[in-house]
């Protein structure tokens, strides 16, 4: 038992408390869901919205391990990508293809930001580059209100409306169509970083560009490929947030807001940790917003920020913070 | 014998200070080459210099041609630099780094097992964190990391440093048997200037970022004036 | 009198001069512009002596124009309060929840800070949908008179004049050391004596104001009208670019920035292609980027005296854990 628990905090960087306090809350999700049918209801819900939080929450986390970037400009960039897709389904395009196309456009898109915005300036100035994401993310919204208008569009479901129904509970194929594909997304690339060649050598260009340089790893087409990849991962999240909140300009904005607070929670360098933060906040939000009455929808994001509030104040570190000092 | 790294005036600088002044020296193939001289002297500029890691000019020529281009090129080139503070990542396993040393190549099964052949306690240790490794250990997986790249030169900036006399006997033996074996040449920078000169054939003392002597070890060696003065003992 | 300080009055003179005259001259719709290039200046000034003077990064003024704008929306609509009347009250709100912000933002730093806020800038709006029987919802509500746009170009610019005196004399006092020393270096500061809580929480409440100022104005600007949507996520970035265009720390560079912030999106809506609708944020974005891809240090050069405390605040958290 002490053993897996430190294999586990080898790779994700929980301590044996966290993983205590984890393994319990899932026990009580599964009782819950087992004993209420709304409780089991707004707990899929949840993760399907937290699957995307996740999503969007690792691809922050992603560029802030490689270029030390918070990217403010992510949620829009996840919405821009999106409009490309709807744009691309306006042409002919069936749903899926147009979703894939969407993918490695966005890909090219995150190298292209990288290279002419982020990388000219990374050594100059940190809040310069606070300033530039900032900058892109006005560009951004303009461009796409200026190019789209800002009134509601709609894209074809990308998995149909019917709603499962198992031991006197619903499931809406949406939900679980969404929450396979974000996990799907963040597995993927999971394996692409543990498993492959390129994988390796992202991580050692983030962790460090000196000594990666000295065996060959070119660290600056790693960071760019590292800020395709996160384009990519937004544009998953722009995707599968679409079918809830429709299309327009501002629809990741509150996205945004708690895949911060997920990527917090993560501590900032953690992918599990996000990951698993944005699960997290995803429940808590559902089964806040159905239990206690006083929440209601509009105050999610009040809510959101209070927890990110209180994680910053408490634990900025995260659940999962476990990085040394930096070293080149 | 051919040469095989050849500095000629190279100057380098960090910002406004400039680090070496004109330094001209060779290594031929096949050879042992040490770079000594005091703190401060310059040696580990002189091997980024090689590397590409700090701003420099001159000309640094490796088999004939001119080294350009950072680091990365470098090491696609055929060169393996070991800096100071071993280039290890900490943060990743044993494992980890040796499949990112042979990065610039197609790493087969027989690479591996001829790496354990020389750094036999690695078998075992693959899943271990590396910076869980003791001093000696992380200069042997340094080592170990090097040789993957199937390196042509071999710089290695101070292997001794922090490490027990044993450990060090351990380690320069290692690096003998790369040298003879797999004909690595390797251009080393050592303040042990002592155990230096058994393993080198040739020597080049830097002195305030000039080359201040040099020639083969045995010389240095006998001459007791230039041990007092340049090697310390 | 000193050369330096005979050329300031002397540009003071001039920007007085050049409001009076314009104002006198312009036609409606650009006094409406030339209010709003005092609301920036207000709310820049506020956001200046936070980030330039103390060194604390805060993304999310938007929240506390909107707690002004509110406060003026409903005091008039509620109680008929005289409109010039709210302007205090929005101003003490402000500081009061300024003050609330920057308390716990004493534990926060760089990185952190700006996420913190961040999160308030794009929250807070959401506050009037949630209470919608007393603020209208997102639909907004209305001051019981709305003032015309030569009423406000002039309460607005009095006000921006009286807030640049306000924070001159701030600045130039004993709290204006204390700001400039925390900027500087917290440890020094502090061992010196400087009390880092009053005087960094004292500035969070200080910008805040000025923030609330500004928003009172900026809802008497739009028609008296005060709604969630106008104070989002936007305002608050905008808000803090013109503070970085005008080179933070320095006090007379927010003017250039006021009027980066407030004039560029209404000139670029006479750019041919873009023209209409949102083309301003594309040129206002592009325009931010360019600026700091070209000058990373910001316009006064004193972007880069942040940074390292904007490195070493995510460093120190790093090596905490």
């Amino acid at each position: 038992m002490v053993a897996i628990a430190r294999k586990t905090k080898l790779s994700t960087g929980a301590s044996l408390p966290v993983l205590l306090g984890i393994v319990a809350a899932c026990i009580f999700l599964l009782v819950g869901s087992l004993s209420s049918t709304i409780f089991a209801q707004q707990t899929v819900a949840g993760l399907s919205q937290g699957a995307i939080f996740a999503s969007l929450a690792l691809a922050l986390v992603l560029i802030y391990r490689a270029t030390e970037v918070i990217n403010f400009a992510q949620g829009e960039l996840a919405m821009a990508t999106t409009y490309i897709a709807y744009q691309l389904t306006l042409w002919g395009l069936g749903y899926w293809l147009a979703f894939f196309l969407t993918l490695v456009i966005s890909f090219v898109i995150g190298l292209a930001v990288y290279g002419v915005l982020i990388r000219p300036v990374q050594h100059r100035s940190v809040i310069a580059l606070v300033i530039i994401t900032v900058g892109l993310f006005i560009l951004i919204d303009g461009l796409v209100t200026w190019k789209w208008g800002a009134d509601l569009k709609f894209m074809p479901a990308p998995f149909g409306n019917q709603v499962y129904h198992a031991g006197g509970v619903s499931f809406s194929r949406q939900d679980i169509g969404v929450l396979l594909v974000s996990i799907l997304s963040v597995i993927l690339l999971w394996i692409l970083f543990q498993f492959t060649k390129l994988g390796l050598a992202m991580r050692a260009a983030a962790l460090r560009p000196a000594a990666a340089s000295l065996v060959g790893v070119r660290v600056d087409w790693m960071l760019a490929v590292g800020w395709g990849l996160a384009a990519t991962l937004g544009a998953v999240a722009g995707l599968m947030t679409e079918p809830y909140v429709f299309l327009q300009p501002s629809m990741m904005q509150a996205v945004l807001l708690y895949a911060f607070a997920a990527a917090v929670l993560g501590g900032l360098e953690s992918p599990a940790g996000s990951v698993i933060g944005g699960l997290a906040i995803g429940v808590f939000l559902n089964l806040i917003g159905q239990y206690v009455g006083f929440a209601t929808s509009e105050l999610r994001l009040p809510i959101a920020f209070a927890v990110l509030l209180v994680i910053l104040l408490f634990k900025p570190t995260g659940l999962f913070g476990r990085r040394q000092v930096r070293r080149v | 014998m051919s040469t095989l790294l050849a500095l000629e005036g190279v100057d380098a600088r960090y910002g406004p200070i400039q680090a070496l002044h004109g330094v001209t020296l060779s290594v031929d193939e096949g050879e042992i080459v040490a770079v000594l001289g005091a703190n401060g002297a310059g040696k580990t500029t002189t091997l980024r210099a090689v590397s590409g890691t700090v701003r420099r000019t001159g000309t640094v020529a490796f088999d004939g041609r001119p080294l350009r281009g950072g680091a990365a090129e470098t090491a696609r080139k055929g060169i393996a630099h070991v800096p100071e503070g071993r280039g290890t990542f900490a943060e990743l396993t044993v494992w980890e780094n040796l499949r990112l040393g042979a990065y610039t190549r197609r790493a087969s099964s027989d690479d591996f097992a001829r790496v354990q052949q020389y750094f036999p306690w690695l078998e075992g240790r693959r899943a271990q964190q590396a910076g869980t490794l003791s001093g000696g250990e992380q200069q042997m997986l340094a080592l170990a990391r090097a040789f993957m790249q199937r390196p042509r030169l071999l710089l290695l900036d101070e292997p001794s440093l922090g490490l027990a006399p044993l450990l060090v006997t351990e380690i320069f033996r290692i690096i003998r048997e790369l040298n003879e074996h797999e004909g690595l040449t390797v251009l080393v920078v050592e303040q042990n200037a002592h155990i230096a000169l058994q393993l080198a054939q040739h020597a080049f003392v830097l002195e305030v970022g000039r080359v201040a002597l040099s020639g083969p070890s045995a010389e240095l060696q006998q001459h007791e004036s230039i041990r007092r003065s340049y090697l310390g003992y | 009198m000193t050369r330096g300080l005979a050329t300031r009055l002397g540009a003071i003179a001039v920007v007085a001069g050049l409001v009076v005259l314009l104002g006198a001259t312009m036609t409606d719709y650009h006094r409406g512009l030339g209010a709003h290039v005092a609301i920036y200046f207000i709310a820049i000034l506020g956001l200046n002596i936070l980030i330039g003077y103390t060194g604390q990064i805060s993304i999310g003024h938007g929240a506390f124009m909107a707690i002004g704008g509110y406060t003026t929306a409903l005091m008039s609509n509620y109680h008929h309060t005289n409109l010039i009347a709210t302007l205090p009250l929005a101003a003490a709100i402000s500081f009061v929840c300024g003050i609330a912000v920057g308390i716990p933002a004493l534990r926060l730093s760089g990185v952190y800070l700006a996420l913190a806020t961040f999160a308030l800038a794009v929250s807070v709006p959401q506050l009037p949908l949630k209470w919608s029987k007393w603020t209208g919802g997102s639909n907004g509500i209305r001051t019981h008179t709305t003032p015309t746009n030569t009423w406000i170009y002039t309460v607005s610019w009095i006000c921006a004049g009286l807030a640049f005196v306000a924070a001159w004399l701030l600045l130039r006092g004993r709290a204006g050391r204390a700001f400039r020393s925390i900027r500087d270096s917290e440890l020094a500061a502090a061992s010196s004596g400087v009390s880092l809580p009053i005087y960094k929480t004292l500035a969070f409440g200080v910008s805040a104001a000025f923030a609330g100022v500004a928003g009172a104005l900026f809802v008497l600007v739009t028609n008296g009208y005060a709604q969630p949507n106008e104070f989002g996520v936007t305002l608050s970035l905008e808000i803090l670019i013109g503070a970085a265009v005008a080179g933070l720390g320095s006090l007379y560079g927010t003017i250039a920035g006021a009027l980066f912030v407030g004039l560029v999106p209404q000139i670029s809506t006479s750019v041919p292609l873009i023209g209409t609708g949102h083309g301003q944020d594309v040129v206002f974005g592009f325009i931010v980027i360019l600026i700091m891809l070209a000058l990373p240090n910001g316009v006064a050069g004193l972007l880069g005296r942040l940074d390292s405390r904007f490195k070493s605040a995510i460093k120190s958290h790093s090596a905490a854990s």
